[in-house]
């Protein structure tokens, strides 16, 4: 009897919220299942397929997420959409092939480390280009706000996003310049053979590699912001800057802080991605940092959890349309995904709560 | 007194503009077609800087993602007035006619009617793109605007085979598109029948034509009851809701008009270079447009003529002829690089700097429209809007 009631209320209320949801949201429903069952359905007549497309996407989500934080971070903090963050991913890809090459400015340090290189010396070459590339993008980031974004502070925000876009102008030439037109091609050092014994799914080292490399800088980046001075701080400046002032938080530092941390974490991110695909170029900023900001919209802006876990959906749905649609269709489909969350639900999927609760619940 | 203090200046710089093929070919025998294709060109951006400038200057939308009307307008002129759509065999008031006297195929009508089509098309593309994003906030609706400035030219380079029907022939582009013309014209007046590739007069006088319509229709809308109430949803969109206006209609009529605009100069580009495909539509077109509006002046017609004319002046004249001078010192101190350096294709590298510094130390452009310029310039909150709309 009880049972039976408190079954009755729920279904009561499942019925309620589905007469208050709005057409939009029941057709987005509708759209998505629909959408799942087309996708289940593809996973069912090739499995390996499936699943080999799936850790791609995984992979790449990886990546993505990493420069979606960085996104995320700044607008949290500051209310903008930091355009150059994607040049900067650009950047930290090519400070990773530089430190790889071992010359830089026609001056030899060491010798290449390519793919015939001994296993140690891979491991420090690999450890040493993320490091060097999390510290250039990290510098590159900080002297970015503090020169183009810091003096417009008061101003209207979309006067700060047109310099912000003119800053990733001005870095995509300068990646120009640095590498020229074409794409460059990453030495091979991360493996591409399958670890699982099985040729039907395929798990490669280098996916291992990236998601290895991610989960650390993932709890590293939590760690920071729920449990240190400095994260609170940037939470205190998230949630109000002139109550965060008053009670004696340096504002302009914490600012440069997260700034820096977007960088950090782009420079890795961009390393990772010319190791997994083997190749990077000027532009990859632009497709890339669309992609993350999707990610990060998706998952809801300011929300660090959201961004994470928009990237993972992000890189999943663009590997799904690469095999199902076909590779040309996958921007239009990444990008028609940005319009329609903007749309319909521009608080993302876990709601933008900025960097205030350190993302999550 | 105050009449001629009015419209001196516009009279002289119309009459300007209409002689200066004339002293063109005073200086020189022939027409000198390295001059002219230029400064049509140039002329076509001032017709969409001027687009551009009603939604960002007037109602203070950032549209990143104009590209996508300019690219919308040149396709209409493509599939109507080209052999395109073998299919079928349309002709209505065209200079297409072949030698044998058989139908052409494809769809063939006037360049007068297209050019009509392609506005009215752009509009409602405007509004079907503005309606459900328009309630969206400031940098919101920039990416919005951002992305349907990437689909659409994405759209139209996969669009050969939409289920088997080829809508857009790809990345090849549609070739051959008709020239406008005036049939009906005696023989007499044979460069104005049909344009030619050569004889660029017509298209010069063409594209006059239409940029001095549109900057009529921008002083007339500037001072009327719409363009006051973008001025009034710019600076406080609540505000502006209070006092009965619908801010979401206001903003539409600004982003279909800035997209009929955007068509217009689009069909006329698409008919001008004859051929068009996707990769000419990219997002730098966009932000060089943005960059034009906001170098010259937000909001002010003299200033976004000036910043169309100096952007894309720099960008035909003086970056060759900065590159030949940084090769020739290049070649005289005998360094490689700076004697093969190609600066015009590092023309972006110019533009971004140039935008970071407009931003940073004159937003309000070099000929200022006094109220964004006080808007723009107000320290007292950080405004959601291009200007203005101090947030509580």
């Amino acid at each position: 009897m009880a049972t039976g009631e408190v079954t009755k209320g729920r279904s009561g209320g499942l019925l309620e919220s589905a007469r208050a949801s709005s057409w939009q949201t029941r057709i987005a429903v509708a759209v998505t299942a629909l959408l799942l069952v087309l996708l289940f359905v593809q996973a069912v007549r090739d499995p390996a397929q499936f699943f080999s497309q799936l850790v791609i996407g995984v992979t790449n989500g990886a990546i993505i997420a990493l420069v979606a934080l960085g996104y995320t971070l700044v607008y949290g903090i500051i209310e903008l959409i930091n355009f150059a963050h994607g040049d900067n991913f650009m950047i930290g890809s090519f400070v990773g092939l530089t430190v790889l090459a071992g010359t830089f400015a026609g001056i030899g340090l060491f010798s290449p480390i390519t793919g015939d290189s001994g296993a140690f010396l891979k491991v420090v070459g690999v450890l040493l280009a993320l490091v060097v590339a999390m510290a250039v993008c990290g510098f590159v980031n900080v002297a970015i706000e503090r020169v183009a974004y810091k003096p417009l502070r008061n101003s209207p925000r979309l006067a700060v996003l047109i310099t912000a876009i003119g800053m990733s102008f001005i870095l995509q030439n300068l990646g120009l310049i640095w590498k020229g037109p074409a794409q460059v091609a990453f030495p091979e050092l991360v493996s591409s053979a399958n670890i699982l014994p099985t040729d039907a799914v395929v798990f490669r080292w280098k996916d291992l590699f990236v998601l290895g490399m991610t989960v650390p800088l993932l709890l590293g980046l939590s760690y920071f912001v729920r449990n240190t001075r400095q994260g609170k701080a940037m939470r205190a400046v998230a949630q109000d800057k002139e109550a965060a002032s008053m009670v004696g938080i340096n504002v302009n530092r914490t600012i440069s802080i997260t700034f820096l941390l977007g960088g950090i974490l782009a420079g890795a991110s961009g390393v990772m991605f010319g190791l997994f695909n083997g190749i990077t170029v000027f532009n990859v900023g632009f497709f890339q940092g669309l992609y993350a900001f999707t990610a990060a919209v998706l998952g809801g802006i300011g929300n660090l959890t959201g961004a994470v876990v928009g990237g993972f959906l992000i890189g999943i749905i663009s590997s799904m349309a690469d095999q199902y649609i076909g590779v040309e269709w996958t921007s239009i489909v990444i990008f028609s995904v940005l319009v329609l969350v903007l749309v319909f639900r521009p608080r993302g999927l876990l709601g933008d709560r900025s960097a205030v609760q350190g993302g999550g619940s | 007194m105050a009449l001629l203090r009015r419209y001196a200046l516009p009279v002289v710089l119309i009459v300007v503009a209409l002689l200066f093929p004339l002293w063109n070919s005073f200086l020189e025998e022939t027409v000198d077609v390295n001059l002219m294709y230029p400064v049509i060109v140039i002329t076509v951006y001032i017709m969409l800087a001027l687009g551009l400038n009603i939604v960002v200057g007037f109602a203070g939308l950032l549209d990143l993602g104009f590209v996508a009307f300019y690219a919308l307008g040149a396709y209409v002129v493509a599939w109507l007035a080209s052999g395109h759509f073998r299919q079928v065999s349309v002709a209505f008031g065209t200079t297409a006619t072949s030698i044998t006297g058989e139908e052409v195929p494809g769809i063939h009508l006037s360049f007068w009617l297209v050019l009509v089509l392609a506005g009215a098309f752009t509009a409602l593309c405007g509004v079907i793109i503005g309606a459900p994003t328009l309630r969206l906030r400031g940098d919101y609706l920039a990416i919005v605007t951002l992305g349907f400035g990437e689909i659409i030219p994405r759209f139209f380079q996969n669009g050969d085979d939409l289920g088997g029907f080829n809508l857009t022939n790809g990345t090849i582009g549609i070739k051959a598109i008709d020239s406008p013309g005036f049939p009906f014209l005696p023989d007499s007046l044979s460069a104005w029948q049909r344009f030619g590739t050569l004889e660029l007069y017509p298209w010069f006088y063409t594209i006059l034509v239409m940029v001095l319509v549109t900057i009529y229709v921008n002083v007339r809308l500037q001072d009327s009851r719409l363009g006051r109430a973008w001025i009034s949803v710019r600076e406080d969109e609540t505000a502006a809701a209070a006092m009965g206006i619908n801010p979401v209609t206001t903003k539409l009529w600004a982003y279909a008009l800035g997209a009929t605009f955007g068509g217009f100069a689009g069909a006329f580009y698409g008919a001008f270079i004859k051929n068009v495909f996707p990769t000419s539509f990219s997002f730098n077109v966009s932000i060089f447009i943005l960059l034009m509006v906001v170098l010259g002046g937000m909001g002010n017609i003299y200033g976004v003529i000036l910043g169309a004319i100096v952007l894309q002046g720099t960008n035909f004249f003086l970056l060759p002829q900065i590159k030949t001078w940084v090769n020739s010192i290049g070649e005289a101190v005998g360094n490689q690089a700076l004697a093969t350096v190609d600066i015009p294709k590092y023309s972006f590298f110019i533009f971004g700097i140039m935008l970071v510094l407009m931003m940073l130390f004159r937003p309000e452009g070099i000929i200022p429209n006094r109220q964004r310029a006080e808007e723009l310039h107000d320290e007292t909150g950080s405004g959601d809007a291009m200007g203005g709309a101090i947030r509580a």
